[in-house]
């Protein structure tokens, strides 16, 4: 690999690359230990060394077999996705509307939606534990979902780019004969793939990393979600950094495969959306 | 094919008024191109025929319908835009069949009607490609294809050649003419582009704020303006408008003398005399009904003509030479006019009195 410049010429470069190189170190140190202490044996534990004397898969193995983890993983990644198809549904569609139609009131709907976005998710959880209470939905999937249905970011961030999309393209689609919804599915929606990717992968991680609201909405091991699963191994007296450690190794797959295989997506969509006007 | 009729079509938007009341009458198979500067309500006027937007009163006729409350789908009109609006996830082939498979046409006929839509535009070899592979001209032939495969009643195009360039623009220009010439279809036109408006129109509609100017057949509009802004608006240099005043059988004009004008009213008032750059000559000698002393400022040669920019009483005159004459700049002519070239317009209602 070549570094693409001479380093005798541009000292500037030298320096940025450094500092390039020192971050990327910083951002994956935390990851490699991850993936050390899985690896470590229950003596080695607090040993600090990246690389295990011992390496051993004796914590994979417990974390299939013994705990519950498997169950988790599953409630997870079945919340993540709903969760996700659900955002990215219901907010283009959301944005959409703001962004096209002209009605009273529309203003006012678009700054009520984005000022949810000033409520931070502590002050929402008692409210939203009365009303999971009151309707049944404690310890449900749907109770551990439903504040992430539709979020004010992602209306926003659609609305933005929906922007981007040019009114005679819905014109000339109501001209051939789409329905109202079909125009935002067949015409509009395609162009703004970008934004959908993005907002995928935001969604989904945001959800499977969720901690604060799965742990209070969910009082049974079975219904646990990742997250909460990998915490109850830190108990009162001890925590078992290896398993948490197992668990947030696995944990990080799906994560890495959706980002994966939408940054794909994010870039066939510029691709496609670079269309001279 | 169908006519189309305007009676009393009002649009307003919130406090503003786009378009105050106008009729219009367009004939089976005319080409009518609706011309103004923008602002002047005939982009709004052309979404209300094709139904994008709604009307504050009146009524819109297509054919012997009244199409007010039609979902475009439903007018039996296609319409191409200005910046092409052409679906860019799409092929060529799937936009122009597009519209076709809303319509739920047979697989075997849409086929036929897009290949030969593609045949008249010249688009058989790019069907597969995507829109953002062409150029600006070949995505304005794929929008005008897929009006076409629609086989409408009526074309509506809405400035559909203002972002091409002057070259290409002159070549679609043709193309679209040929286009109504082998179909037949009624064609209803916008544009701020006068040339556009005399080439291809069988009758034009001069707009301004919303109201009709005049409207006639490119000649009538060109040689009888009804109105000083429309002999403004069309042709180009502008017609040239010297003030004074009429009456008893004469034009006094401000500053450059008088001359005879028949018919004339008694009462003395105010008027503008128009006369356009085509009509005014450069001649070193000879008289016509308007004859004028001048010193040239500014010389534009175009090729087979000349413009000439003088200085006549202190007012700025464009006058057309023959583009061999050898003129210099400083020099004094005579610019000169026939009286059929002569329009008089009233100072206060802009209206043409002759």
């Amino acid at each position: 690999m070549t570094l693409g410049f001479d380093p005798r010429r541009d000292p500037r470069k030298i320096a940025i690359w450094t500092l390039v190189a020192l971050g990327g170190v910083v951002m994956v140190m935390p990851f490699a230990f991850m993936i050390s202490t899985s690896l470590k044996s229950r003596e080695e534990l607090y040993d600090l060394r990246l690389f295990p004397l011992a390496p051993t898969l004796e914590n994979y193995i417990y974390l299939f077999r013994e705990s519950r983890f498997v169950r988790w993983f599953l409630n997870s990644f079945v919340i993540a996705s709903i969760s996700t198809a659900s955002v990215l549904f219901f907010d283009s569609l959301a944005g959409y509307v703001l962004c096209k139609y002209r009605f009273k009131g529309r203003q006012i709907v678009f700054i009520a939606i984005l000022s949810t976005l000033m409520i931070p998710t502590e002050m929402l959880v008692i409210p939203w534990y009365v009303m999971s209470k009151n309707l049944g939905w404690l310890n449900t999937y749907w109770g551990i979902m439903f504040p992430g249905m539709i979020t004010g970011f992602g209306v926003f961030l659609m609305k933005q780019f929906f922007e981007t999309v040019p009114d005679a393209l819905i014109d000339a689609a109501r001209i051939d004969g789409l329905s109202e919804f079909r125009i935002f599915w067949e015409v509009a929606l395609p162009l703004v793939t970008p934004a959908l990717s993005a907002l995928a992968i935001f969604t989904f991680l945001g959800s499977w990393t969720a901690f604060l609201w799965p742990l209070i909405v969910t009082n049974s091991a079975s219904n646990y979600t990742v997250p909460v699963g990998l915490a109850s191994f830190s108990g009162e007296f001890t925590t078992e950094w290896n398993m948490i450690m197992t668990g947030a190794a696995v944990a990080t797959i799906p994560t890495l495969v959706v980002f994966i295989l939408l940054q794909k997506y994010i870039i066939r969509g510029v691709i496609l959306s670079g269309v001279k006007g | 094919m169908a006519s189309v009729t305007l009676s009393g079509v009002v649009k307003r938007f919130d406090k503003t008024t786009a378009v105050h009341g106008i009729d219009l009458d367009i004939a089976d198979g005319e080409f009518v191109v609706l011309v103004g500067p923008s602002g002047c309500g005939k982009s709004t006027t052309l979404r209300m025929i094709a139904g994008l937007e709604d009307l504050t009163s009146g009524d819109i006729r297509i054919g012997e319908r009244i199409v007010n409350r039609l979902e475009p789908k439903d007018r039996n009109i296609a319409m191409v835009f200005q910046n092409y609006a052409i679906y860019p996830h799409m092929t060529v082939h799937k936009n122009i069949a597009f519209g076709l498979r809303m319509a739920k046409l047979a697989k075997a006929d849409e086929e036929r009607r897009v290949r030969e839509a593609a045949a008249v535009l010249g688009l058989t070899g790019l069907l597969e490609r995507r829109p953002s592979q062409l150029s600006g001209g070949q995505r304005q032939r794929v929008a005008i294809g897929r009006a076409m495969v629609r086989n409408p009643a009526v074309f509506l195009f809405d400035e559909p050649l203002s972002n091409l360039d002057a070259q290409l623009r002159a070549q679609m220009r043709l193309e679209i003419k040929k286009l109504h010439q082998g179909l037949a279809t009624t064609v209803i036109y916008v544009t701020h582009d006068q040339v556009e408006a005399m080439t291809l129109a069988d009758r034009i509609v001069v707009m301004r704020d919303g109201r009709i100017e005049q409207i006639g057949t490119p000649t009538e509009v060109y040689r009888q303006p009804a109105t000083m802004f429309v002999a403004r608006f069309i042709g180009s240099p502008s017609m040239n408008m010297i003030p004074g005043t009429t009456g008893q059988g004469a034009v006094e004009l401000d500053g450059l003398g008088r001359i005879e004008a028949p018919g004339s009213a008694e009462v003395r008032r105010p008027i503008f005399l128009g006369v356009r750059p085509d009509d005014l000559r450069v001649a070193a000698g000879g008289a016509g009904a308007l004859t004028l002393e001048a010193r040239i400022n500014v010389i534009e040669p175009l090729g087979p003509d000349t413009l000439v920019y003088a200085d006549a009483g202190g007012r700025e005159l464009v006058a057309k030479a023959d583009g061999r004459a050898a003129l210099r700049r400083g020099e004094a002519v005579k610019l000169v006019a026939d009286a059929d070239a002569l329009h008089v317009f009233d100072a206060g209602t802009e209206a043409r009195l002759s």
